[in-house]
């Protein structure tokens, strides 16, 4: 079955026009943001494909904002969202490029700040309905719907053994998980998606995992 | 959920002697391990948004953003408080309650998508107008949401509910049914007329492509949501008068599939076709091009 829940028939609640044009935009940027961990000093929004089409008329790039700026889907401040984050202190960048073989619907965002810089590519394919496909240059998969744990990691033996245990510990139902990695025993990225809450002091026990450099929790509803 | 077609569906209501907005609400907490009262209570304040949205379209100045629509809602409602509707006060006032929503959604204001945010006026306008006709309690038509999302959900499985994928009759259709079945509950029907409701309602958009001008969700999905709350009520009344959907209602759904996989891709919300392309569509979005340049 596609569809799994009543709500993704009835919802989301959401800011108009377009489900992919709007409410999943605004989730990409969410989880860009949720993934800085912090206000992002600068942005760079390029869209891809259909969306480099179409986002100006859609009001895409209102919804990426709003999505930077850490908001809801249905936040009526995303119309203002360039203005609002323009006198916050975000410098914002908007291109459109040329990818091979994405969804149609595909934006690639940079966000840093003093401290930190991240990159996602992510999908919109309906309905409010994301998929992030890379996160700092790792190719991963998950949707956001879910609790989810971004983790980076050495690759080295016993890591995933050791995170799969400490979740198992707090009964916290692993619904998703995937790792990818820049070689053997380099540097990794594996995704959690739970399909409960994820505790915090079960974040701060993966945080201790040897060769874990860096969690992030990130909800997106 | 333990249903995959509205056979299924209808079987499962009479064998537990429950409405279809039971079945799915249990169904929905069964799923996500949530109770039914934290399912109850998002469903109540999607509800409230979609009250506030009709207000807001009846009573602010709506513009969408292109500024190509807006006001439509508004010289309907003042037409309707004429007293000289052709459908009636009552068909008149969800017409005009799902145009308000769907200008609403062009403005780029809140909404539920139901299914979608193309389709989202129909469900709000037939049920905010059925509330206020019959005086239902909040609750009631609360409960009325899980039954179309039983509904939707069957069509969004066995077939689609978005206009890239089969074309208009995938949304506005889909929503029109939706609304049609929730409406034979909510006013008492059995689950099994229900059911036909949906059917009936499904063979009046077979076919319906989705060709919004310059790709918008502006034209002609304003209107069409407009026609489909007035649908809406028309399907759901011959429901209740006991007409049967000769052709069962889940095979109606396969015809939806069977049409909307055999629809060429301009007839597919990319605006290369339809009304999209007509001489007024095509001289439209080159205005609006040359105003975001």
């Amino acid at each position: 079955m596609r569809f799994k829940n009543v709500f993704s028939i009835i919802g989301p609640a959401m800011i108009g026009p377009s489900s992919s044009h709007t409410a999943g935009a605004v989730r990409i940027g969410r989880f860009a943001r949720q993934l800085l961990g912090e206000q992002p000093s600068v942005a760079h929004i390029c869209f891809y494909d259909s969306f480099a089409e179409t986002y100006s008329g859609h009001g895409t790039d209102l919804a990426v904002v709003g999505g930077i700026m850490d908001w809801r889907t249905d936040d009526e401040r995303i119309r203002d969202s360039v203005r609002i984050a323009g006198e916050a202190g975000i410098e914002l960048h908007f291109t459109t490029g040329i990818a091979p073989g994405v969804h149609p619907n595909t934006v690639k965002i940079k966000l840093s700040s003093d401290q930190n810089e991240v990159e996602v590519i992510g999908a919109s394919i309906g309905g409010g309905t994301i998929v992030i496909r890379q996160v700092n240059g790792f190719e991963i998969k998950c949707t956001g719907e879910l609790p989810t744990l971004v983790i980076g990691h050495g690759d080295r033996q016993g890591v995933l053994a050791g995170i799969t245990a400490l979740c198992d510990k707090e009964n916290v139902n692993i619904g998703y998980i995937n790792t990818d990695r820049v070689g053997r025993t380099s540097e990794a990225l594996t995704v959690v998606e739970a399909d409960s809450r994820i505790p915090e002091h079960l974040i701060e026990a993966i945080r201790a995992l040897p060769y874990v450099n860096r969690v992030v929790f990130i909800h997106l509803d | 959920m333990r249903f995959r077609n509205l056979k299924e569906l209808a079987a499962l209501c009479v064998k537990e002697e429950k409405s279809i907005a039971r079945i799915m609400l249990e169904d929905q907490a069964e799923e996500s391990g949530q109770s039914v009262e934290e399912i109850l209570k998002v469903m109540g304040e999607y509800y409230e948004i979609m009250k506030t949205a009709v207000h807001k379209g009846l009573t602010e100045d709506i513009t969408s953003t292109s500024g190509l629509t807006g006001g439509d809602a508004k010289r309907v409602e003042s037409y309707r408080l004429s007293g000289t509707p052709a459908v009636g006060d009552i068909a008149a006032q969800a017409m005009t309650y799902a145009l308000s929503v769907s200008e609403v959604n062009a403005s780029m204001g809140r909404i539920v998508a139901t299914p979608t945010a193309g389709s989202c006026g129909i469900i709000p306008g037939v049920f905010v107008s059925a509330q206020e006709r019959f005086g239902w309690e909040d609750e009631h038509l609360v409960h009325g949401l899980f039954c179309a999302g039983a509904i939707g959900y069957v069509i969004a499985n066995n077939s689609f509910i978005s206009g890239a994928e089969g074309g208009c009759q995938a949304e506005v259709g889909s929503a029109i049914g939706m609304a049609a079945g929730a409406m034979v509950e909510l006013r008492g029907g059995t689950p099994e007329q229900a059911v036909h409701a949906v059917g009936l309602a499904l063979k009046n958009t077979l076919g319906l492509i989705c060709d919004p001008v310059g790709g918008l969700v502006e034209i002609p999905c304003i209107v069409r949501n407009g026609f489909g709350a007035v649908n809406a009520l028309a399907a759901a009344d011959m429901a209740l008068a006991g007409v049967r959907s000769v052709i069962p209602s889940d095979e109606v759904i396969d015809v939806m599939l069977e049409v909307g996989s055999s629809m060429p891709s301009r007839h597919r919300e990319t605006a290369q076709g339809g009304l999209a392309q007509t001489p007024t569509g095509r001289k439209i979005m080159k205005e609006l091009l040359i105003r975001q340049k």
